[in-house]
């Protein structure tokens, strides 16, 4: 009974096609059936896949969320810590002040050479004050560029010994001006752990690829160095930068910048150094740290340098060579989008340098006057002096720390307090942003400048020693 | 928004197409010779690539000399530029000892203080020699002197708001501020016509940052409600809080932003506003207090108010208004309050005479003759201009009119043809705006008489006149036909 409908149905599909032959191959019914198949398959896969249907939100939810939605308040509850009160100066910021009517030690300002209320400073600026007033009135390339501040970039060139420089209107910002128009995204950048916010800010907004080093430490450098070149085989494109800070603003330390320029040769990256504590005041004639490494300034690719500190002025400059500055001109958004320096600032940084020229002696007085500091401090009962001795930021921190960056800093707090108070020296503890990354102990800093005298110093130790007794004592 | 004519449109591209052929044909020409001869990076990747200064090398420096022209005078309503030269095509200018000297249409100098001022200078110098340039500090280490207290009350009055915090320089304070404010979560709309400081600022918070289209407050409001409905992206969680930010006058456009709708609609969707016066503070408002008081938007429906003091009261630094608890806040919190080198005490002198004189609080009126010239000044300028056929933008009572160009070679012509007859304007193009919408923008200040606005309209017609660039003559046809038909 099978085999004979079976019979029946291969004739039934034959039949059609019984006497086709196509290229010599003879059809048979099957080949219909299996066209077929494919013919469905083809169209099945063709569909859409089956998805839920999307229902977007009607205006009345959105109302709704809107309605229930409640925003945190724009800042955190006011807590007892974030209500100092700083101390308020009514005279020069010199190596002496005036704080609430009574003379002060003044630890707290980075004047390294001195030169706040320098004579001569003083004159240029009144001559210049006359002249063009305060402001410069618009910013770099639209009439704000007033010849005293073209003067001041040469005078700063030639006192380096660069093709020409670059300034900007404020300290922070040049430095975070300065990174992202170097370093774009995809560019590898190595930098110090203890770098400063400016630093940090610089790196972030210039959406590179950032890896840290542990503070100081050039084998951890080397580490580092030799994993990025392993790993970014492709180095045609990429720009590779090292950036580090002369003297570091959070713990005084100065970094060795012969090692660092060895490495950099040997695996070909570029230096971007920040030198706003050791210009004017390190190397022989305050040039800085190329200068007191006996490096050709040639070698740095890229100096910036605040103006705030040793120069008494504000502002702060970079230098490099004529491709690095000339770039800046354009793509450096601190340059390009903001007002230019007041020209009396300008003129007062021409004249800082051209003091600082004539009388290097301020360079010897400044460092006798740290030699002598670390003296008086060997002995402070609870700190330790972790800077470098050769930096002018003399930096302490607590022998046993507390636990945590806040009770460090409420007790050294109380250590400052109690020094302003009693014996009348002003000192500055490291106080941290709560945008700051960098993860260094807290401590105190002390800025000596080149105008202190020996009986500053020793009334300065003198104070310290007794109020970290008191304290500690209490605190214990 | 501004719409452009057709047929500039064409030209304008044509002209950006030629200039964009030719630089590419001779960094052709560079790329071979440069093969032949030997370079000496050594391994080392260029510093600058080529891709991102080709509009400086091939557009920027044909034109270079119309930018960053030195002056060697206060910048005053006259100024004396320093005459340039170049040797190799303009690549290189080298300044010459001779000046010329010229009606200056270009420098923030709103309410004329920046030259020497009877008043303020005097002050200035006295606090120069008590305090010395610079305190070497930042605020929170011995760089607060009596004077910043003082300037932190004066400006907290002054603009109405009950505390306020004064920092060295106006672009920090936005770029510091900022990221202070708000963080990760949150949710930051910006006028898509922001000013860089602002951007930089928004980007470098870390917060999600969304635009809307200039000056729309229908627009913010779509915005705002598809972003609270939806939350923060992936993970759809309600945003921890949302700033919008918005500029007092926008300096490439002289327009006004309309706060009071910009403020209702923050208000009902519980956002809180930023209000940037950099060029509005002292130079609006009656008595000068800014775009709060033109528009009668009441400041405390405005969360965080700043400003600067570069434009309108002719210093340096910038500043930040709100309430008390917020300015503790950032006192606390703000990097650039606790480790930059405090404002220059002359600075803040001056700043401190400034808004006196503004208040009328030294015993003159001088302050409230400012107000009003500047005022008179930008009025009769703005509609002297527009009578004339230019194209000119900007709200009434600004002091600030672009004039549109378009065509990238007007941008020169009119620099230079205007230096030429002793007026000195201040062109922006590419990237300061858009590719297609070159201008030449004029700032009135309260220092410029009768007689200068008169000839610096002269020379502005004449040249216009010369360069073609009086888009909208049809005013001054139909009068003329007007007139002609009533003869008849």
């Amino acid at each position: 009974m099978t085999n004979s409908t079976l019979d029946w149905l291969e004739l039934a599909f034959d039949a059609p096609l019984a006497r086709a032959v196509v290229f010599g191959v003879h059809i048979g019914g099957h080949l219909v059936v299996e066209v077929l198949l494919v013919a469905v398959i083809i169209f099945l896969l063709f569909q859409k896949s089956y998805k839920p249907p999307k229902r977007p939100l009607t205006e009345k939810e959105i109302d709704e969320l809107c309605e229930e939605w409640v925003p945190e308040s724009l800042h955190p509850p006011i807590t007892e810590k974030m209500q100092y009160e700083t101390p308020i100066l009514e005279s020069a910021a010199g190596p002496h002040t005036v704080i609430d009517g009574k003379e002060v030690v003044n630890f707290a300002s980075a004047n390294y050479l001195g030169l706040v209320g320098h004579d001569k400073l003083i004159e240029s600026c009144t001559t210049a004050l006359e002249k063009y007033g305060v402001g410069s009135c618009g910013p770099r390339s639209f009439y704000g560029t007033i010849d005293a501040h073209l003067d001041c970039e040469t005078r700063i060139a030639k006192f380096l010994g660069t093709p020409d420089s670059i300034l900007y209107s404020y300290g922070i910002s040049t430095i975070f001006s300065v990174i992202p128009a170097f370093c774009k995204k995809g560019d590898v950048v190595i930098a110090d752990k203890g770098v400063h916010w400016g630093i940090q800010n610089g790196l972030y907004l210039s959406r590179s690829s950032v890896f840290y080093f542990e503070h100081n430490d050039m084998q951890s450098l080397q580490n580092i160095l030799e994993k990025v070149t392993r790993e970014n085989k492709r180095a045609k494109k990429l720009r590779r930068y090292i950036v580090v800070e002369a003297v570091y603003q959070n713990s005084g330390q100065i970094a060795p910048l012969d090692v660092i320029i060895r490495l950099k040769e040997k695996y070909r990256f570029r230096v971007v150094l920040d030198e706003s504590n050791s210009f004017g005041v390190l190397g022989s004639s305050g040039r800085g740290l190329s200068e007191h490494f006996g490096v050709p300034i040639e070698k740095i690719d890229i100096i910036t340098a605040a103006m705030g500190h040793a120069l008494a002025t504000d502002g702060g400059f970079c230098t490099g060579s004529v491709r690095v500055v000339d770039h800046q001109r354009l793509s450096s958004s601190g340059y390009v989008f903001s007002a230019a320096l007041p020209p009396y600032l300008a003129s007062s940084a021409i004249t800082a340098i051209d003091v600082l020229e004539e009388h290097p002696s301020l360079l010897t007085k400044l460092q006798e006057n740290v030699a002598l500091l670390w003296k008086g401090l060997s002995d402070v009962p609870g700190l330790s002096v972790i800077s470098n001795p050769l930096s002018p930021i003399v930096f302490l921190k607590l022998k046993k720390p507390a636990g945590s960056f806040e009770k460090d800093l409420r007790l050294l707090e109380d250590i400052v307090n109690h020094v302003l108070k009693e014996d009348c020296v002003l000192l500055a503890s490291s106080k941290r942003s709560t945008l700051d990354k960098c993860s260094l102990p807290a401590g105190i800093r002390m800025f000596v400048s080149a105008g202190h005298s020996d009986s500053d110093l020793l009334k300065a130790s003198e104070a310290l020693k007794r109020a970290a007794t008191y304290v500690l004592l209490n605190h214990n | 928004m501004i719409t452009i004519p057709y047929l500039t449109a064409l030209t304008t591209l044509f002209s950006y197409g030629l200039l964009f052929a030719f630089g590419q044909i001779r960094d052709l020409f560079r790329k071979l010779f440069d093969w032949s001869s030997s370079k000496n990076l050594q391994g080392y990747a260029p510093i600058c690539l080529g891709l991102e200064d080709f509009y400086i090398r091939r557009l920027y420096l044909r034109i270079q000399d119309c930018f960053g022209r030195p002056i060697a005078s206060p910048p005053d309503a006259w100024i004396d530029v320093v005459e340039r030269y170049s040797n190799d095509n303009n690549k290189t200018l080298l300044r010459t000892a001779k000046t010329s000297k010229c009606l200056n249409l270009g420098s923030y100098n709103y309410l004329g203080f920046a030259a020497a001022d009877e008043y303020c200078t005097p002050r200035v110098i006295e606090a120069l020699r008590r305090f010395s340039p610079s305190t070497c500090g930042a605020r929170v280490d011995g760089g607060t002197t009596v004077l910043h207290t003082e300037l932190e009350e004066l400006v907290a009055k002054f603009v109405g708001k009950p505390a306020a915090v004064v920092l060295g320089m106006g672009y920090v304070t936005n770029s510091a501020i900022i990221p202070a404010l708000i963080g990760k979560g949150g949710l930051i709309i910006s006028d898509s016509l922001n000013h860089n400081s602002i951007i930089n600022g928004a980007r470098g918070s870390g917060a999600t940052v969304r635009v809307f289209q200039h000056n729309m407050p229908s627009h913010l409001e779509e915005v705002l409600r598809e972003q609270i409905a939806e939350g923060q992206p992936r993970t759809h969680r309600p945003w921890k809080k949302i700033i919008v930010l918005v500029e007092g006058i926008y300096s490439m456009e002289g327009e006004l932003c309309k706060l009071p709708e910009i403020t209702a609609v923050c208000k009902k969707y519980k956002a809180y506003t930023y209000l940037d016066e950099a060029h509005s503070i002292g130079a609006i408002g009656k008595t000068g207090r800014g775009v709060c008081e033109q528009l009668g938007v009441d400041t405390a429906d405005v969360d965080i108010m700043m400003g600067t003091f570069t434009k309108s009261f002719g210093s340096c630094g910038g500043y930040i208004a709100g309430s008390k608890e917020l300015i503790q806040y950032l006192k606390y919190s703000c990097p650039a309050h606790l480790y930059a080198t405090s404002m220059s005490p002359p600075a803040v002198q001056q700043v401190i005479s400034a808004v006196k004189v503004v208040l009328g609080e030294d015993g003159s009126n001088r302050g409230a003759q400012k107000l009003a010239r500047i005022r008179e000044n930008s009025n009769f300028f703005r509609s002297e201009l527009q009578k004339m056929g230019f194209e000119v933008l900007g709200d009434n009572d600004s002091p600030i009119m672009p004039i549109m160009l378009y065509n990238p070679a007007k941008i020169p012509a009119f620099s230079r043809e205007c230096l030429r007859q002793n007026v000195a304007v201040v062109m922006a193009a590419f990237p300061a705006t858009p590719l297609l919408l070159a201008r030449a923008r004029i700032c009135i200040s309260a220092s410029h008489t009768r007689e200068d606005l008169v000839k610096g309209l002269e020379v502005i017609s004449r040249v216009g006149d010369l360069i073609g660039i009086k888009y909208f003559p049809v005013e001054h046809q139909k009068h003329q036909d007007a007139g002609r038909k009533k003869l008849e």
